[in-house]
């Protein structure tokens, strides 16, 4: 992937890359309605952070983002995005500054992929050949491959595709600030684990300013930097980050919002690299067994690993594999779960318990092993001092 | 009683094939470039009766699709229009127009009215409201949404108010002789008793209402490759 | 008044004349401008009324007793979609005026062969209508039926048909309305309704032909708001009118 400035790349402008954010007793009430739908919201978010609206339906979340853009109107109150009022503004003007993400994504059937994302950098005049380095910029950031997908029409695409895509359309003048509406509320759960697991990488990449909604609270605490509990009638029950949120909920409606399983909760503020890995006793077919052997000793795990030439796990070696003089393919396992190095310890502890597995093969982003995780180390890591728990999206990259 | 006009172009009458009434292919062969000058005018009658109904239609669809109150008085006037029997409306606009391509044309736009103006607006109204959403959450305004979201998108909806458009009026332009506009039908009204003659000034009614099909078929294909995109995976 | 639009205005006020004989023609005998005869008068127009609209009856009623059971038939079987649909297609290429002058040419004059015309002009949108309207009923209901143990021929009259009313009058307004303005030019084939004074002018003259035109032109607004109430009778309550006709 690229550096860490290919998201400034082609950014416009004297403003810097991301913008902040503030809620000021930002209120709205629709006519006819004696209850708010949101009641005077007041909070800030840093340039840079993931800031996530979470709460139950109804419980005016999706309003309040869609304040920001001006796509509702402000009763009372104001928003402030990089201390001037959105109020001030002209809507598609404001809007052409804010990447807007929604859950049913909201493609355009009629466009290629290429002229989708390419519509605001047209509405602002972008020249051609700048627009086409963009969108194959932006395509090789959502982990698309540009010449395969940027002549592909909506209709061709996979649910996972098309959020991508929503995505790179939504960043394709470098706003410096997203909104994002359950983006990956359509996406079934296995593709909606990964695709958070991307976003997260794209995050620590580019640093936006984003306002995510959600009504889950898993996917808020292991994607929020700050997270914004809201309940019925549009009032904030509590602003903080994930960690603090899970010690010292404030009040009841946020206890029971957030569960009552808050130490398992807390394993999805670790990531498996986060985590010192067992050091596991790799082998290849045709190796003596002599090393094999000692690698076996040498290590914590009570099997050998089988990794093909690439480096990628096959299965867990069996006695019989090892009968010999050198290593046969006998497995008395599979490899599965394979668990990510970006994954979330929570993700990864549901993995192990699905596949009953003791032990998963941790690999990397190119596949490659890069250590074995066991349950015996999530234990240990539920047992940890909360005070040292880290938060969501930041990790040492 | 009845009167059937009986010009004489059956040019020799003792044949016995014409003089059967028959299906003659000599004397089609032979008479052949008299219908071409009617089937020429059928298609110009058509053709400006198609453009003028969709320029007008337009028009009052899209200022419809902003203030939606008035979709119930133009669908109302243009029904009317569309219910009134084309030989009737030939015949009631004489006195303004007299005779001619005038009066023809234009209770052949009238008929159009309806069926492209509903088609528009059903075509609109289609577009899926999340799409509209995130068009307007990206910065575009209400006339950009329209021309470049809504529109193309209303396209094949149009495209089949179109295709039924120019097959009836094909169809109602066989009588547009009766405001004196020529057209196939002037042959067929010639001798509607010998079969040669109606197969072939029909048979090219029918066939150009096909083709006209066909080709809006066509350019509705070539300008929305997106509907033919298949979902793979 | 603009000096210059003289032309205009003229043309509209000897255009308001005009209508006024024609209207004029509907309520007095005159004598034939051919001579001989009389022409005109109330029992005159009602008599050429009525035959019209005997002939327009009869054919869609004939249309109707092929087309809708037919098309309920195909609709609930699910088979034959590409002919009824496509029915209209072909249907609607076809000028009417083609459509009789054919079996004018094939079959000969006289209202039996004219109303076998008017009755293929008919079918098409019916049949079409028929089908879609069997078609469109939500497959979860019909479900249901058929577990409640209906028979094939229950559902079709206690579910499906009563479903499809709407769509199928739909239908029948659009085949009404082209039947009773085909109608006009049954002269042709030797059926005298009210485009003898259209086609025969001769016989009539001006008025004559100019009032038959506005008689028709009303006749037919008659028959689709008067089927347009039918059909919106005939629609449940429960059922939305938003849907799109299938024909136009």
């Amino acid at each position: 992937m690229n550096s860490s400035d290919s998201a400034q790349l082609s950014g416009p402008s004297s403003r810097p890359a991301a913008a902040t954010l503030e809620f000021r007793q930002a209120t709205k009430v629709y006519p006819g309605q004696s209850e708010p739908a949101v009641d005077g919201l007041t909070l800030e978010v840093p340039s840079g952070e993931i800031c996530v609206l979470v709460g139950p339906s109804g419980c005016g979340k999706t309003t309040a983002m869609r304040m920001v853009n001006r796509m509702i109107d402000i009763t009372s109150g104001d928003i402030l995005l990089d201390g001037r009022s959105v109020k001030e503004r002209r809507p598609a003007e404001l809007r052409r500054e804010i990447g807007y993400a929604i859950q049913q994504i909201g493609l355009f059937p009629h466009l290629s992929v290429a002229d989708n994302i390419a519509t605001v950098p047209r509405l602002l005049g972008w020249g051609r050949a700048r627009i086409r380095a963009r969108v194959d910029e932006l395509l090789k950031l959502v982990s698309l491959d540009p010449h395969e997908t940027r002549d592909r029409y909506p209709a061709q695409l996979s649910g996972g595709q098309r959020q991508r895509i929503g995505v790179a359309r939504a960043l394709a003048v470098d706003p410096p600030l997203m909104l994002m509406d359950e983006p990956f509320g359509a996406i079934d759960p296995i593709n909606r684990e990964r695709l958070q697991n991307e976003f997260l990488r794209l995050q620590r990449e580019i640093r936006k300013t984003i306002v995510f909604v959600t009504h889950d609270i898993d996917e808020a605490i292991k994607i929020g930097d700050r997270i914004a509990i809201m309940q019925r009638g549009g009032k904030l029950a509590q602003y903080a980050p994930p960690a603090e949120l899970l010690m010292y909920p404030q009040g009841k409606f946020v206890e029971d919002f957030v569960g009552a399983d808050r130490a398992l909760k807390r394993l999805a503020l670790q990531r498996v690299r986060d985590v010192d890995l067992w050091k596991a006793p790799l082998v290849r077919v045709g190796e003596p067994v002599r090393e094999a052997r000692a690698k076996l000793a040498d290590s914590e795990v009570p099997y050998c690993l089988l990794i093909d030439e690439n480096g990628r796990p096959l299965g867990w070696l069996s006695e019989k594999g090892m009968q010999g003089e050198r290593v046969e393919p006998e497995l008395r396992s599979k490899a599965e779960p394979v668990l990510e190095l970006d994954d979330v310890l929570r993700d990864a502890l549901s993995d192990l318990l699905q596949e009953e597995a003791q032990y998963g093969p941790v690999v990397d982003h190119r596949g490659q092993v890069a250590g074995v995780l066991s349950i015996e180390m999530l234990a240990h890591a539920l047992r940890t001092d909360p005070e040292e728990v880290p938060s969501g999206a930041d990790a040492a990259a | 009683m009845f009167q059937l006009a009986q010009l004489q172009i059956r040019k020799d009458p003792t044949e016995s094939c014409e003089a059967d009434n028959g299906f003659c292919p000599d004397w089609i062969a032979d008479n052949f470039d008299r219908y071409v000058d009617p089937f020429f005018q059928h298609l110009y009658l058509t053709v400006i009766a198609m453009a003028v109904g969709f320029v007008i239609s337009f028009a009052l669809a899209i200022v419809a699709y902003r203030r939606r109150w008035l979709i119930n008085p133009v669908t109302q006037v243009t029904g009317i229009l569309y219910t009134v029997p084309s030989v009737a409306a030939f015949f009631l606009l004489l006195p303004i127009t007299g005779r001619g391509n005038t009066t023809a044309l234009i209770a052949l736009v009238a008929y159009v009215l309806l069926i492209i103006f509903r088609n528009i607006l059903t075509g609109l109204d289609n577009v899926p409201e999340e799409t509209k959403d995130a068009g307007r959450g990206m910065g575009l305004t209400d006339r950009q949404l329209l021309w470049r979201v809504e529109l193309p998108l209303a396209l094949p909806e149009i495209m089949a108010g179109l295709r039924i458009a120019a097959t009836t009026t094909v169809g109602l332009a066989t009588l547009a002789f009766f405001a004196g506009a020529g057209g196939l039908g002037e042959q067929i009204f010639a001798d509607i008793t010998f079969k040669s003659n109606v197969i072939v000034a029909g048979g090219l009614a029918v066939l150009l209402a096909a083709v006209l099909d066909g080709l809006i078929l066509l350019v509705q294909r070539l300008i929305t490759p997106w509907t033919r995109a298949v979902a793979a995976r | 008044m603009d000096p210059g639009g003289g032309g205009t205005v003229s043309t509209w006020i000897a255009a308001l004349g005009q209508f006024g004989d024609a209207i004029d023609f509907i309520f007095d005998e005159r004598e034939s401008p051919a001579g001989g005869a009389q022409v005109g008068g109330l029992a005159e127009t009602w008599e050429l009324m009525w035959q019209h609209l005997k002939l327009s009856g009869v054919s869609i009623a004939i249309a109707c007793g092929i087309s809708v059971p037919l098309g309920l038939w195909l609709g609930h079987i699910g088979k034959g979609g590409f002919l009824a649909i496509n029915a209209s297609n072909v249907g609607r290429a076809v000028p009417s005026l083609a459509l009789i002058a054919f079996f004018v040419a094939y079959i000969g004059v006289g209202f039996t062969n004219l109303m076998l015309a008017l009755v293929l002009l008919a079918i098409p949108p019916i049949l079409t209508n028929a089908y879609t309207g069997v078609r469109q009923v939500d497959r979860d209901t019909v479900d249901a039926a058929r577990g409640m143990g209906m028979t094939g021929a229950q559902i079709v009259r206690r579910v499906e048909l009563p479903l499809a009313l709407p769509l199928i009058f739909g239908g029948i307004r659009i085949s009404a309305v082209n039947v009773v303005a085909t109608a006009t030019i049954a002269p042709l084939a030797g059926v005298i309704t009210l485009g003898d004074p259209i086609i025969n002018v001769n016989t009539y003259g001006d008025e004559g032909r100019l009032a038959a035109a506005i008689v028709v032109a009303l006749l037919a607004v008659v028959t689709e708001v008067s089927l347009g109430a039918v059909q919106r009778a005939v629609t449940p309550r429960g059922l939305k009118l938003e849907r799109r006709e299938a024909t136009t």
